[in-house]
Parts: C-alpha cells; sequence; structure tokens
C-alpha cells in the first residue's frame, strides 16, 4: 500500500488527530499505572511508553505517550483501545499485523513505525509479571528459532539487545548464535538491527 | 481564521508563473528542431538563443554561450563531477573538495569519485552552516582539481562565501563549482563577481517548468558531454532541443531578473513576521541556519519534543504545505545530514520544519501558519516521552 493513501484513510487520520487513551498530564495527573515501559531512542526518531492498570491479569486502563511519527501514534491509540479488557497473556502476543489489519493495512517502510507500540506494551506487562515474581512468564510462547544449530530465537536476540549486544560480535559473544553453520546470520543481523533500534 | 490552502515549500519547487505558463502555451507550437536549417528551425533557434540570454543575464555571465541547456539542476551537476572523471584519471592533480551539507546529487556524486579512488573531502561547516574556512585552507592545495560548494543551502538557507572559496581555490589553479539551485531568483548570483568555472542552476525554483536546467561553463573551461549524441550545445549535451522548456526557463529567468529586488524585500518582511510571531506564540524553539546570511524565503525551525512527520501532517491537515528534516519522512532512520552537519543533534534534527515562502505567500498566509502552528506543538508536545526542559539549554 502507498504510505499517502494509509496516512489519509479515514481510520489512520481519526486517531492520529484524536488518538485515544493517550495521556495527559493535568488530566491524567492521578492515574496510577502498576506496570511501565519505555522502548525507543530519540535519537532515532521515535519512543514510546505504556502505562497499565491491571487487576486479576487483566488491562483495566492503560495510558501512553510518545515522541513518534503519524504512524506510531495511530498504530499505538488503536492498539491502547484494543487491549483494554484484556488478558495481559493474550495482549503480550498481539502482533502489529493485528494492528496494522485494524486500521486498513500498513505500508511496508512504516511497519518500523507501528512496532515500537507492541514492543512498549510488552516491556510494561514484563515489568508487571517481574513485580508479582513471575519474570518471563510469556517469554517463550512464541518464540521463533533463528539458529537451528545452537537453538537460539528472536526473543533470545531481544534479550541479548536489552542487555547490551549492539553488533554481531556482542551478540555472539552473548548468545553464541551463527557459530556453526552461519546460516542463519542474514536474518539474524535483521533482528539485531531492528531491536537495536527499538532498544537503542 | 477560516481554512486555506498555504503553499510554504517554495525550496522543493514553484507554481508556474501565469506569465511564463501564457508563453508557453503560445509556444507549444513552435515544433521546429532549432538545429534545422529552414525557417521553423530557425524560429525556434531564434527563441531559444533568446532563452539563453535572459539566463546569461540572470547570472551575471558575460557571454551566453557559456550557458548550456540540460534537464535540470542534477544533469548540471553530474555533468561537472563526470568532466572531473575523465580529467583527473589522466593526472595526479584530482582531489576533490566539496561541503557536508551539498544537495545529494553533489554528495552522490562525489562520492562516486571517491569510489573511483579520487581523495575527496567534505568540509564541515559551523553551527550556522557557513564552510570552516580553517579547515578550507588546509585541505588546499596544488593536487586539487575541483572545489564545489552550494550557493545556499536548500534546508537551512545559509548563503556560502562563495566569492572568498573561489579566490582561494584560484590560487591553487583548482575549478570551482557551484550549485546555486537555490540561490538563483532569490539572491544577486554573479559568476563574474564570484569568479566561479562552473555554476548549476534549475528552472522549476524560479517559477518555470519542470524537466529543464542549465550549467554555467566559464569560456575555455573543459567540459565533457554526460549525454553524448548529436551537436547540440556545441558537443556540451546532446538531445533535440526542449523548445517549450528552454523557451518558457528563459521567460522565468528575464522575470527573475526584473523582480529581484523586489522579491528579496517582500518574501524577506514575510519571513522576519513569521518567524517573530512563532518565537512569540512557541516556547523552546531553535531558528536553525545563519541569522543574517540567508535565504530572504527560507526559515528552518526546530521544535523539541514535537516530532517532525507528525508536525507536517498536522499543517498538511489544515492546508498548510512545508517539509521537516526528520527521518520518518525521508524513508531512513537518518535525519537530515544537514541539521546533522551544523551539529544540531538527532534530537533537534528530528522535530524540524522547513517553511519555505515564495512569490505568492500573503501576509494572511503568514498569519494563519502562526494561528494553526501554536496549537499543533502543543498537542504534539503534551503526549511526548521527551522531557521539554533538557532542552532548554540545548537550543541556543
Amino acid at each position: 500500500m502507498d504510505v499517502f493513501q494509509w496516512l489519509y484513510s479515514d481510520t489512520v487520520k481519526d486517531h492520529f488527530t484524536n488518538p485515544r487513551n493517550v495521556y495527559d498530564p493535568e488530566k491524567d495527573k492521578d492515574f496510577r499505572p502498576d506496570a511501565e515501559g519505555m522502548v525507543g531512542n530519540i535519537k532515532c526518531g521515535d519512543q514510546m511508553m505504556f502505562m497499565l492498570k491491571i487487576e486479576d491479569d487483566i488491562i483495566t486502563d492503560v495510558r501512553w505517550k510518545t515522541y513518534g511519527c503519524a504512524s506510531a501514534i495511530a498504530s499505538t491509540s488503536m492498539l491502547s483501545e484494543t487491549i483494554k479488557g484484556m488478558h495481559i497473556r493474550d495482549a503480550y502476543h498481539i502482533k502489529p499485523a493485528d494492528i496494522a489489519s485494524r486500521l486498513g493495512g500498513l505500508p511496508e517502510n512504516k511497519i518500523h513505525c507501528s512496532v515500537l507500540g507492541d514492543k512498549a506494551l510488552r516491556a510494561a506487562i514484563d515489568v508487571y509479571l517481574e513485580k508479582k515474581g513471575r519474570a518471563g512468564e510469556f517469554k517463550d510462547e512464541d518464540a521463533q528459532i533463528i539458529c537451528k544449530c545452537l537453538n537460539i530465537s528472536d526473543k533470545d536476540i531481544e534479550e541479548a539487545v536489552r542487555h547490551g549486544a549492539h553488533d554481531w560480535y556482542t551478540l555472539q559473544e552473548a548468545t553464541k548464535i551463527g557459530t556453526v553453520c552461519g546460516s542463519c546470520r542474514a536474518r539474524a543481523e535483521e533482528l539485531l538491527h531492528e531491536f537495536v533500534h527499538i532498544y537503542g | 481564521m477560516d481554512f486555506r490552502f498555504v503553499y510554504m515549500d517554495y525550496n522543493a519547487t514553484t507554481p508556474l508563473r501565469p506569465e511564463v505558463r501564457d508563453l508557453m502555451v503560445r509556444a507549444l507550437d513552435i515544433y521546429g528542431n532549432a538545429s534545422s536549417l529552414h525557417e521553423l528551425g530557425r524560429k525556434a533557434r531564434a527563441e531559444i538563443e533568446e532563452a539563453r540570454a535572459n539566463v546569461a543575464d540572470l547570472i551575471g555571465a558575460k557571454e551566453s554561450s557559456s550557458v548550456y541547456f540540460t534537464s535540470g539542476g542534477s544533469e548540471s551537476n553530474n555533468t561537472v563531477f563526470n568532466t572531473m572523471f575523465l580529467i583527473g584519471r589522466k593526472q595526479a592533480r584530482r582531489k576533490i573538495i566539496t561541503t557536508a551539507i551539498e544537495h545529494p546529487c553533489v554528495l552522490n556524486a562525489a562520492v562516486h569519485l571517491k569510489e573511483e579512488g579520487f581523495p575527496v573531502v567534505f568540509l564541515p561547516v559551523n553551527r550556522d552552516g557557513l564552510v570552516d574556512m580553517d579547515a578550507y585552507r588546509a585541505e588546499l592545495g596544488p593536487d586539487v582539481l575541483l572545489v564545489s560548494v552550494m550557493a545556499a543551502n536548500n534546508e537551512i538557507g545559509t548563503i556560502e562565501n562563495i566569492g572568498e572559496i573561489a579566490r582561494l581555490a584560484k590560487v591553487e589553479g583548482a575549478f570551482v563549482h557551484t550549485d546555486a539551485t537555490q540561490a538563483v531568483g532569490k539572491i544577486p548570483v554573479s559568476v563574474e563577481e564570484w569568479n566561479v568555472d562552473y555554476l548549476t542552476l534549475s528552472c522549476h525554483k524560479i517559477y518555470g517548468p519542470k524537466g529543464i536546467g542549465a550549467l554555467y561553463v566559464r569560456p575555455k573551461t573543459p567540459i565533457e558531454p554526460l549525454i553524448r549524441g548529436g551537436h547540440q550545445e556545441n558537443g556540451v549535451r546532446a538531445g533535440t532541443y526542449n523548445n517549450l522548456g528552454i523557451i518558457g526557463f528563459g521567460e522565468a529567468a528575464r522575470l527573475a531578473k526584473a523582480e529581484l529586488a523586489e522579491y528579496g524585500q517582500g518574501v524577506g518582511r514575510l519571513r522576519a513576521m513569521l518567524r517573530d510571531l512563532i518565537l512569540e506564540r512557541i516556547p523552546l524553539v531553535r531558528i536553525n541556519g545563519h541569522p543574517v546570511q540567508v535565504l530572504p524565503n527560507t526559515l528552518n525551525i526546530s521544535f523539541p519534543g514535537a516530532e517532525g512527520e507528525s508536525i507536517l501532517l498536522s499543517l498538511d491537515m489544515e492546508g498548510i504545505e512545508v517539509s521537516t528534516g526528520s527521518a520518518c519522512a525521508s524513508g531512513s532512520l537518518d535525519p537530515s545530514h544537514v541539521l546533522m552537519a551544523i551539529g544540531l543533534g538527532p534530537e533537534l534534527a528530528h522535530g524540524s520544519i522547513r517553511f519555505s515562502l515564495g512569490r505568492y505567500t500573503t501576509e494572511e498566509d503568514v498569519r494563519y501558519v502562526a494561528e494553526k502552528l501554536p496549537p499543533i506543538i502543543a498537542r504534539l508536545r503534551k503526549m511526548s516521552t521527551v522531557p521539554l526542559e533538557e532542552f532548554a539549554q540545548k537550543i541556543r
């Protein structure tokens, strides 16, 4: 889809100009989240923060903030509506593609902008699980194996980047990825690039 | 204020002036091949030579035969760099000096020469966007083949000291090129005063049609065709004459020259008005570019805390058309190379907007923008993860 058509579809325009559940410093000054998650980096041009209220593993309310482009604002607004009343496990496994389809699709060069929302949401849920002594509970449920030789998943790469790996060599040091047959390198480097951008 | 359409992206391109348009409509029937000897051909040729004289006049060239028509700025720039490639590959003098803030067509032509083994230097600029003259002097020497510096920057409007840059280059015997695409029609441009060997200009930035531009080449200076073929343009640029484009270009050039002083004053006053209104109504902004040595129509501002593409689209929904240095709008992850080169840092570069005013901008347009912009910035800053206080020092 063409990026210009997308930005001007009625749904996207609506969510961009009237974003739902966005944090308002005045109105929401009494909003006390049970967990917060922040990803992205202003240096790369976008940053996202999610604040969740959770009761019995159900998301009862949500607020978010962003320094981001129109696509990031629209998709996060849609995401925030979608997860209200949802079990944290289901929210954790929402894919950017699900949100994109609710917005009528997403142009290829804007996918990058719209994944920040669900990464921030996951970060917030991780914080919540950690607080509850349930760290990593949903982590591997939808992991994809990238390095077949050593059974290393996309989640492992994500985890390594979050703990400081920033290029192929530091990633290899942390995970030993690609040290056997090496055929996973192209895909792994793609993921590495994506995660480095998100967790900067 | 009622919704209105406000075009403030004149540095990207300009609308066709009605006077130019009218002349072009009449010129649509001038179909003669200007290379033909018969009457139709001669008639077309006469129109083209008149246009050439007008373009030469606009850039202060003594002889109109020094002006070669091309398809636009990118072709003119590439013709110069290709000529340097052909000369430089056979001799030791082959160093190329250019700047970090050139238009992508110069940057990429220079990168190509670098890949071909030429020593290429991209000079740094200071915080106002002026070429670092100490760095320049340090790079100059008898091995320099070409110095290529833009006359005025498209994003921030800073006007370079081309006369001084050329003088220093000439001492070393180097050729001097300037991409004057953004300067022509906005400020006085003179190939004689500046003493440059090559100058690039484009027609669609001066209210003429797209697809036509020119390259000035000082007499007795080497130039090689990028497009080979017939003997048009003294063999410098092959291809049947673009009658319509050239005739439109001539008229646009004639008008630009005649109205230059009036244009500068009018648009300069509106730029100052827009700048002052924004400074008065929006806290924590940074004006980018040189405070005085700047194009009269270009106003580049960073709004920390608000992302550029979001500002651009919000303005667009109000009928206001501008451009941004944000990465999101460019399709890459990197913000504007010009804003990074003046040392802004990504946080300020991603939140920058370029307002470029023009001949048809009115005071009402400026007031409309000054009314619509503050709530847009306030809204985006309010939902932003960026703590604004952090920028209070950075913007100075």
